[in-house]
């Protein structure tokens, strides 16, 4: 038997070593993707982000535990760097999984990013895919979490969690971070900690003035509706919920799940989930086209020779890196 | 374009009941330093825990650390966990204070390879390589 | 304590010095020199190497006498000449039996101090018939289930004539429940019973990593337990800090120093918080240091250790008890520097680091035995380990005066060093939020993970050389250590009778004695009284421990604290 035949049979080892073949773009593998598309699009996509040290995996670890609570399957993707040097990635999410069943109703699979840096590995959403063809009704995806904002999450998840803490300063500096941006619900984590009542209530006035400046701003017709408010609501109430927890002594986690499928049924009503997912169609055709121009047109513009001829003429004063690449790019018109 | 050698993945697990975990960090680093992604599940991890990661993780090794003198207990169990899971492919090995006339036991019942005190890292991943190479697969993907 | 002038021409003699030296360190073929834990060493040291040795003061800040404020150079006045450090063997054995045939032993050879090693499934709450203890129960220590075992051990044994250290920590209330149980049948009043528990569950989380509940609640059970101690067990050493196996994780002799007082640190100011005074809990509050191979730097670390914690004691915790200021400390010799290449060596290894752990003044000391990185010790080399000790206090001579090192220019500018070295710790540890938040980060795990990896990597570039394992090495080398063979058949037999007792004994009664449990677990009251209902009803170790789990939640470590770089 096949992999693939394997896989819709539910065999979970089959399902692993077809992530491989994603992961490691083997020969053929979007012909699999393809051939698995029309099995997905059931399973919900809950991206969590924050800064190093938030407590994601116990948050994650905690969720799913609810979502299997509930009798829903769970798939979990976890993604660690990769080492720039040495290409190498020590994976820890699991560490914090603990006595999850061993029955198949969850799947965790550990990713390293293999030099992407949106916070994610560029197969994510591809695994995200065969997750969901595979039949898990939840997907979490947990990003790296190194500090900077990692923006993939939001072109890969239905619903994105922000996870904070006392120590990620102060709502100014997180506006200026774009975590406001992106975030559907808000975890403050360890709320038992100095300084956290503080900071959610200066995260709820940023907020508040926010979803002000927006509205108004979007009445006029000066700003378009951002990813997840949805344009034209009537929604006074549109601001983020900010769920506080305390993961390490599983506190408040339930009140933090609740407001996540809170979320989801307010933007299934609302219509935003499925012009959301159309977005990231739009975003997903466009980037296997970009990969595929890259892969076979872009590595055709120039060869080494030429490539080596052109720095020889920029060194020497002769010419500049536009006109190099002006000239280049005409001479692979007309080659064409 | 030439076709890049084989990711190496390698999962590093702690069975049984003790914690030190000083050699099995170490190695976890030095794998990772020679461009290996290294899945580490932590402490006290049953045999089904580490084979069913094992599994979901698709990895090509499973490392095991025992320093407990229980490896006559829980290097068999893990493999006969691996039968039963149809993993048996992947590769067992494992480092720890064991005596002699157990590694030989333990290889003849299929642990790849055992490690003991005072082995070098790179002795470790040099053995990992070829045994990684060495492996053949004959699955169709479609 | 030297005087400025003095310092002064002595720094002008050594540039001339250093002028000649120079043409003989064309030579020197080693780039680096420096300690074990990595800490560059001088070539040279004089009075002008001691930072403010030029001050008045410096002698009596720094130094002192033996017996008096800092106690760097000793605790006692007269030190060994008073009295030799007490040669502590730790031991396991099998089953609760063999371990009383044992006991009996020592007491009749005029032995009075008893030491008990678990095995792991009683380190870590569970019971012997749990399926996670399978292929460990009884190994590396005995199995303790119920009280029942606890009075096999004792049977017999006058418990208000013996001293009993039991190594052990995440249960460590369970355990000492019951040794008070199997007292009180005994006849034996609380107050004479006398003993020492390790019960340092900070260095579980940081290194050893036999933790069961997460730190806040077990350092509570701790509290608890030391309140309890002071009123009614008053003989009782409650806790004993412990580096030796931060050490043994990775740590360097730094971090082993300066993570062990945070540790200690951590405890008084819990305890103070819970309402108890200083002075009534620290006179028996004691250390236990590792004895690595660098034989000056660990000298200095025990001497800056008990400067460090004199003063703190005094000027931040407010012990006005002088006995509040001694840092007392056992010694072990670093396990983790043993090879198992030609394992004789390790003889000489454990004589150089036992001898470090005398200069240092330690209080007892273990040396390990030779054979322990290919298996569990023979009876042969724990002869010979302690029969170093007996060579170092007999034949040497270095029990002769007190500090003898005290005033050499080299060892008190290094005590100086650690002092600092550790004070830049405990900074960085109260910058992250105290020892909790280091914990709970991942911060000492991963600092240690770190040092360990660098360590290792300087032994296989040989930057570092260890004898026999990447230098003088013997090619096929052919071990001839007899090794000790595992017997499985005890194991089934302390399982069955675990599931004997929990059969046989009164369960109305244990259930009452469980709730009563959970009831103190989940409010503020003293744990303690709780956990001695349960040990008196037979409730076993892992059902104590069950009842916590469910109400503290059980511990895992942080992805944070496996990075290592």
């Amino acid at each position: 038997m096949t992999l693939l035949e394997r896989f819709e049979l539910g065999d979970i080892r089959a399902l692993s070593r077809l992530i491989s073949h994603i992961e490691n773009r083997d020969t053929d593998f979007q012909k699999l993707l393809g051939r698995l598309y029309r099995r997905a699009g059931r399973s919900i996509r809950i991206g969590v982000t924050g800064p190093p040290g938030a407590g994601k995996s116990t948050l994650v670890n905690s969720l799913a535990r609810l979502c299997l609570d509930d009798s829903q399957s769970v798939g979990i993707i976890a993604v660690d760097p990769t080492s720039p040097f040495t290409g190498g990635a020590l994976l820890g999410d699991r560490v914090r999984m603990g006595d999850f069943p061993t029955d198949g109703s969850v799947f965790f699979r550990s990713m390293a990013t293999r030099g992407a840096s949106g916070g994610l590995a560029s197969a994510t959403d591809n695994v995200a895919i065969l997750y969901d063809a595979f039949g898990f009704d939840i997907t979490l995806i947990e990003t790296v979490g190194v500090g900077q904002v990692e923006l993939d999450i939001i072109d890969t998840c239905d619903i994105v969690v922000v996870v904070i803490v006392p120590e990620s300063g102060d709502a100014v500096q997180m506006l200026k971070a774009g975590l406001m941006e992106i975030a559907d619900v808000y975890c403050m984590n360890k709320a038992d900690r100095p300084g956290a009542e503080r900071l959610v209530a200066d995260l709820r006035n940023t907020l508040q003035t926010q979803a002000m400046v927006r509205a108004s701003a979007t009445s006029e017709g000066k700003l378009s509706a951002h990813h997840h408010t949805l344009a034209g609501s009537e929604d006074s109430d549109a601001t983020v919920p900010i769920i506080q927890t305390e993961a390490v002594n599983n506190k408040n986690i339930d009140t933090l799940h609740k407001a996540i499928f809170d979320h989801l049924k307010k933007i299934r009503e609302s219509g935003f989930f499925e012009q959301d997912r159309r977005r990231r169609l739009r975003k997903k055709i466009l980037s296997i086209l970009s990969n595929r121009f890259q892969a076979e047109f872009v590595n055709g513009l120039a060869s080494e020779d030429e490539l080596d001829r052109a720095i020889d003429q920029i060194a020497s004063g002769q010419s500049n890196p536009y006109d190099i690449s002006a000239q280049l790019f005409e001479h692979f018109l007309n080659r064409n | 374009m030439p076709k890049k050698p084989k990711k190496i993945r390698v999962l590093l697990a702690k069975p049984g009941l003790d914690g030190h975990d000083r050699g099995i960090k170490v190695i976890a680093a030095a794998f990772r330093d020679a461009g290996m992604e290294v899945i580490y599940t932590g402490l006290r991890q049953t045999p089904e825990m580490i084979v069913d990661a094992a599994v979901q993780e698709d990895v090509d090794a499973v490392g095991i650390s025992i320093l407990s003198g229980a490896h006559m207990t829980l290097f068999p169990a893990i493999l006969d966990e691996m039968k039963r899971r149809g993993a048996d492919e992947i590769l067992l090995f494992g480092g720890g204070i064991i005596p002699d006339e157990d590694i030989e036991e333990l290889e003849k019942m299929g642990v790849a390879r055992l490690f003991t005190p005072g082995a070098p890292t790179d002795d470790v991943i040099n053995y990992l390589r070829k045994a990684v190479e060495a492996k053949k697969s004959d699955e169709e993907v479609m | 304590m030297y005087d400025k002038e003095h310092i002064e021409e002595l720094n002008a003699r050594l540039k001339d010095w250093d002028v000649e030296a120079e043409k003989q360190r064309a030579h020197k073929s080693l780039p680096r020199f420096f300690t074990v834990s990595g800490v560059d060493i001088d070539e040279l040291y004089t009075p002008a190497a001691i930072d403010g040795g030029d001050d008045k003061e410096y002698y009596w800040t720094n130094i002192g006498l033996p017996g008096h404020f800092p106690y760097t150079r000793g605790v006692h006045h007269t030190m060994y000449r008073g009295r030799l450090w007490t040669m502590r063997q730790f031991a396991g054995m099998g089953t609760p039996a063999q371990t009383h045939d044992r006991f009996v032993y020592i007491l009749k050879q005029g032995g009075t101090g008893l030491s008990t090693a678990f095995d792991l499934p009683t380190l870590m709450g569970y019971d012997s018939d749990h399926s996670r203890s399978l292929g460990e129960v009884g190994k590396c220590g005995v199995a303790v289930d119920t009280m029942a075992d606890m009075e096999i051990i004792f049977d017999k044994i006058d418990l208000a004539k013996v001293s009993t250290s039991m190594t052990i920590n995440s249960p460590a209330s369970m355990l000492l429940a019951m040794y008070l149980a199997v007292a009180e049948k005994q006849g034996v009043p609380f107050d004479q019973v006398r003993g020492t528990l390790q019960n340092d569950i900070l260095k579980e989380y940081i290194a050893q990593k036999e933790y069961i509940f997460p730190p806040r609640p077990s350092v509570r059970l701790i509290t608890d337990m030391m309140d309890y101690c002071t009123k009614h067990v008053p003989q009782y050493n409650t806790i004993s800090i412990s580096g030796y196996h931060i050490r043994e994780a990775g740590a360097t002799a730094v971090q082993e120093l300066a993570f062990t007082l945070a540790d200690g640190f951590q405890y008084i100011e819990s305890a103070i918080e819970d309402g108890q005074d200083v002075d009534d809990f620290a006179p028996r509050l004691s250390y236990f240091f590792n004895a690595h191979s660098d034989f000056f730097e660990e000298i200095a670390k025990y001497r800056a250790a008990r400067r460090i914690f004199a003063k703190r004691m005094r000027d931040k915790y407010g012990a006005k008890n002088p006995k509040s200021w001694l840092l007392r400390f056992h010694t072990q010799t670093a396990g983790c520097s043993l090879t198992a290449q030609q394992p004789e060596n390790n003889i000489v290894r454990v004589a150089l680091q036992a001898l470090s752990g005398v200069l240092g003044g330690t209080q007892s000391l273990h040396t390990n035995s030779m054979d322990e990185t290919l298996a569990l010790p023979s009876e042969k080399a724990v002869t010979i380990a302690l029969r170093t000790q007996q060579v170092i206090a007999y034949e040497t001579g270095v029990a002769n005066t007190v500090d003898p090192l005290g005033g050499s220019w080299f060892v008190e500018a290094l005590t100086d060093k650690m002092e600092a070295e550790a004070e830049k710790i405990f900074a960085e540890i109260d910058e992250r939020g105290g020892v909790f938040e280091c914990i709970e980060q991942g911060y000492f795990q991963r600092e240690i993970a770190r040092s360990a990896y660098a360590y290792q990597r300087e032994i296989e570039k040989k930057e570092r050389i260890i004898v026999g394992v990447n230098d003088f090495v013997i090619e096929n080398e052919k071990i001839d250590i007899p090794i000790l063979k595992i017997d499985y058949e005890s194991e089934r037999s302390q399982a069955e009778f675990c599931k004997k007792i929990k059969a046989e004994r009164d369960n109305a009664k244990v259930q009452a004695a469980l709730e009563k449990l959970r009831v103190a677990a989940s409010g503020t009251e003293n744990t303690f009284p709780a956990i001695l209902d349960c040990a008196r009803a037979y409730a076993s170790v892992g059902e104590m421990c069950d009842v916590l789990r469910d109400v503290w939640g059980e511990w895992n470590e942080s992805k944070s604290a496996m990075q290592v770089s």
